[in-house]
């Protein structure tokens, strides 16, 4: 992974003694609450409904062990013992102290981490692929063009002030895990007839209030002018969008609004001046990149190891179970990439304890090369295993609670902190998340239900990334009370899709029964087991399942 | 009002003497002076009584202004909100992409913490937001040794001085 060198070091501790400064300044006056808000944001401290929030960065979701270990022991000094995974593959504290931030920041330095531009009005964390580097259908890894575009968007003066939050993914692969579509920029690295490497750029995307997919305004770029080609595209953004209205000033407004071809002209027009800058990329710059993303040195093994499959064959039908849905291949042979659920009966989807952390940091140098990285599911990955240790990984994530062999299917729910946090929200969303697994888990025993993602919003800002659930659930606010819409066919994938709103909103307790319903329909309309509920919904439209739902008698 | 200066040579300091006459759309020009006139004004000054400067604000079309760079001698960026990043980029286009190396003064809502960044997209002199300490604000330009992208004030990003060693 990615080392620091003195430069690095330096811009990080520097900003840790300006966030110190800039607090006394505050506490003292100097500053006051108004112009000291987009400060602490871009430090990613929010003032939330309880306390303030910290939002630690954790770059493509990447993390060495002595970096998480860390972070556990920030999380035990600092906060309550426990912190929550985001859905941007970030860490929050919830109860740090605003006078402990600066001590926060300077521990977190001393490993290489941060909190900054995880929040305001700034280009963010850039999130991408959490198989990057081990993917079997892999163009090239993305992460040396992600640690390349965190450097040169990292206290960028030219937009740190933009109309409204700007989030970036970067991925390599054929199949998206990075939800590229619902993203201000999504970058897929693809490969010319020729074979050279370059980037399409579908820009414009989002959820929130107003969900769109992300047009491809360029299908193209060379490698070269990745990074100028970007910068041109926040130019015109910082230029011409939207600062009247809050709710319109994101980038997929301005792209809806003048069009995605003419959006794309002006960034042309913009690039032709700046392309051979000096933001253009030599081979040599982007090496110096991809030297610190070389596979790890790994054993030459046959890939059908013996001991596994004995072990699969065995008596424990937990482990089998855990090996079909948290297991993927790499594509090195003998070795397997490992999802660890982060979704148990015992937590809220994606809290994790400052102890788990440092169970975890301890297995990922036993079994991964001491590194491991955070989805934007809230789960987390190991991504070389060798399969010979798969046995004895299983028996330790049993007793640490991250074997619960649900990844991808509908007890692995993304969900927002909700009401019991958030300021934003207007309803809870933990306390449906656990009464939907709750209900789930007899049945997902008792039925293949297959693949099928449920993602929890407790507002319209939708970090629970509702939109793009194949079952969503969306908190929403009528006059003082909590109800519930529930949303169908959304998708963050390849096939990427908005989900549609299926009826009238629920209260609290009617949301995990109607999940439920819906998912009984879908078993008892599919084609047959191979057909996924998002399969199954394309072909089959809404009527049935809103059928399930509103009118069971009937159905 | 409190008036700050800074350039890669002389480093910052506070302007004391500005001798600017700042114009609105209908006072008549003076007979001797240098003046600010607002953008839609500039066309109409002919000649003007001494130095000649143009007041915009972030939204200004740079286009407009590009006949005119030859003859200004200031630029004055109005700055409403400090939460308003037009400027930043509108600064940038002037210096890069239109040449101008004249002084380019941010007004308005400026605080000690955007002071850096104005400085890196090409302005040079400030006008700090009233009740603002001129202490605190000398310091901001040297809270960072080193930048990770290039803009105004340096074209080597990291990556390529990293390789030069």
């Amino acid at each position: 992974m990615y080392q620091y060198d003195a430069f690095d070091r330096r811009i990080v501790e520097e900003r840790a003694h300006q966030f110190r400064e800039q607090v006394v300044r505050r506490i003292d006056g100097r500053i006051t609450e108004l112009e000291f808000k987009p400060l602490r944001l871009q430090n990613g401290l929010y003032l939330q409904l309880h306390a303030y929030m910290l939002r630690i960065a954790i770059p493509y979701g990447l993390l060495s062990s002595k970096q998480l270990r860390v972070l556990a022991d920030v999380t035990r000094k600092y906060d309550r013992g426990y912190a929550h995974w985001t859905t941007r593959q970030n860490l929050q504290l919830n109860w740090p102290k605003l006078e402990d931030v600066p001590k926060i920041l300077d521990e977190l330095a001393a490993v290489e981490m941060h909190a900054i531009q995880t929040s305001g009005n700034c280009i963010r964390n850039i999130t991408s692929d959490p198989y990057a580097g081990v993917a079997a259908d892999e163009v090239a890894d993305p992460r040396p063009y992600c640690e390349l575009m965190r450097q040169w968007s990292t206290f960028h003066p030219e937009f740190a002030a933009l109309p409204r939050k700007f989030k970036l993914a970067v991925t390599g692969a054929a199949e998206d895990r990075a939800a590229i579509a619902v993203h201000d920029i999504g970058i897929r690295v693809v490969k010319s007839d020729a074979g050279e490497i370059g980037f399409a750029f579908y820009v414009g995307g989002g959820q929130g209030r107003t969900p769109l997919l992300a047009p491809c305004i360029n299908a193209f770029v060379p490698e070269a002018h990745l990074v100028s080609y970007t910068e041109a595209i926040l130019r015109t953004y910082n230029r011409l969008g939207r600062r009247d209205n809050k709710f319109k000033a994101r980038i997929k407004i301005l792209v809806k609004a003048v069009g995605a071809e003419e959006f794309a002209r002006q960034v042309e027009e913009e690039h032709a001046h700046i392309a051979e800058g000096p933001l253009k990329l030599a081979r040599e710059d982007i090496e110096g990149f991809r030297r610190f993303f070389r596979p790890p040195m790994y054993e030459v093994l046959r890939d059908d190891d013996p001991t596994l499959a004995a072990a699969l064959l065995g008596k424990d039908r937990g482990l089998a179970s855990w090996f079909a849905h948290n297991v993927a291949p790499h594509r090195q042979p003998g070795y397997a990439i490992v999802n660890l659920s982060c979704k148990s009966p015992d937590l809220p989807p994606g809290d994790v304890t400052a102890d788990q952390m440092d169970a975890v940091a301890d297995l990922a140098d036993r079994f991964s090369f001491g590194a491991l990285v955070v989805t934007h599911r809230q789960n987390l990955v190991f991504t070389d295993v060798k399969k010979r240790d798969l046995p004895a990984l299983y028996a330790e994530l049993t007793r640490l609670g991250f074997a619960t062999p649900n990844v991808g299917k509908l007890t692995d729910i993304v969900c927002c902190p909700g009401l019991d946090y958030c300021s934003l929200a207007n309803a809870r969303s933990i306390s449906v998340a656990k009464q939907v697994a709750e209900r789930f888990e007899e049945l997902s025993k008792l039925y293949a239900v297959g693949e099928l993602h449920l993602n929890i919003s407790g507002c319209i800002n939708a970090c629970g990334h509702h939109h793009v659930g194949h079952i969503g659930v969306l908190g929403i606010d009528k006059q003082g009370h909590e109800f519930y819409q529930l949303m169908l066919g959304g998708s963050s994938g390849t096939d990427a899709s908005l989900g549609k709103v299926l009826g009238h909103a629920l209260v609290h307790d009617e949301v995990a029964p109607a999940v439920e319903r819906v998912v009984l329909a879908y078993l008892a309309h599919r084609a047959g087991p191979e057909e996924t509920f998002l399969e199954a919904y394309r072909r089959l439209g809404p009527a049935p399942f809103k059928e399930a739902v509103y009118d069971p008698a009937r159905a | 009002m409190t008036l700050l200066a800074h350039d890669a040579e002389r480093g910052a300091r506070l302007v004391e003497d500005d001798p600017w006459l700042d114009l609105s759309d209908e006072t008549p020009l003076p007979s001797h002076g240098d003046v600010v006139v607002p953008l839609a004004r500039l066309a109409d000054v002919v000649e003007a009584p001494g130095r000649l400067a143009a007041r915009v604000d972030g939204a200004s079309d740079p286009e407009l202004l590009a006949p005119h760079l030859h003859r200004l001698a200031l630029i004055v960026v109005e700055i409403p909100k400090f939460t308003d990043g037009r400027a930043y980029s509108l600064a940038r286009l002037l210096r890069s992409r239109h040449g101008y190396r004249g002084e380019l003064r941010a007004v308005g809502y400026v605080l000690r913490d955007q002071l850096f960044y104005l400085w890196r997209c090409g302005f040079d002199s400030f006008a700090l937001a009233p009740g603002k300490d001129p202490a605190d604000a000398l310091a901001a330009f040297t809270e960072w040794s080193v930048t990770y992208q290039p803009a105004e004030d340096h074209d080597v990003p990291i990556w390529r001085r990293r390789r030069a060693g």
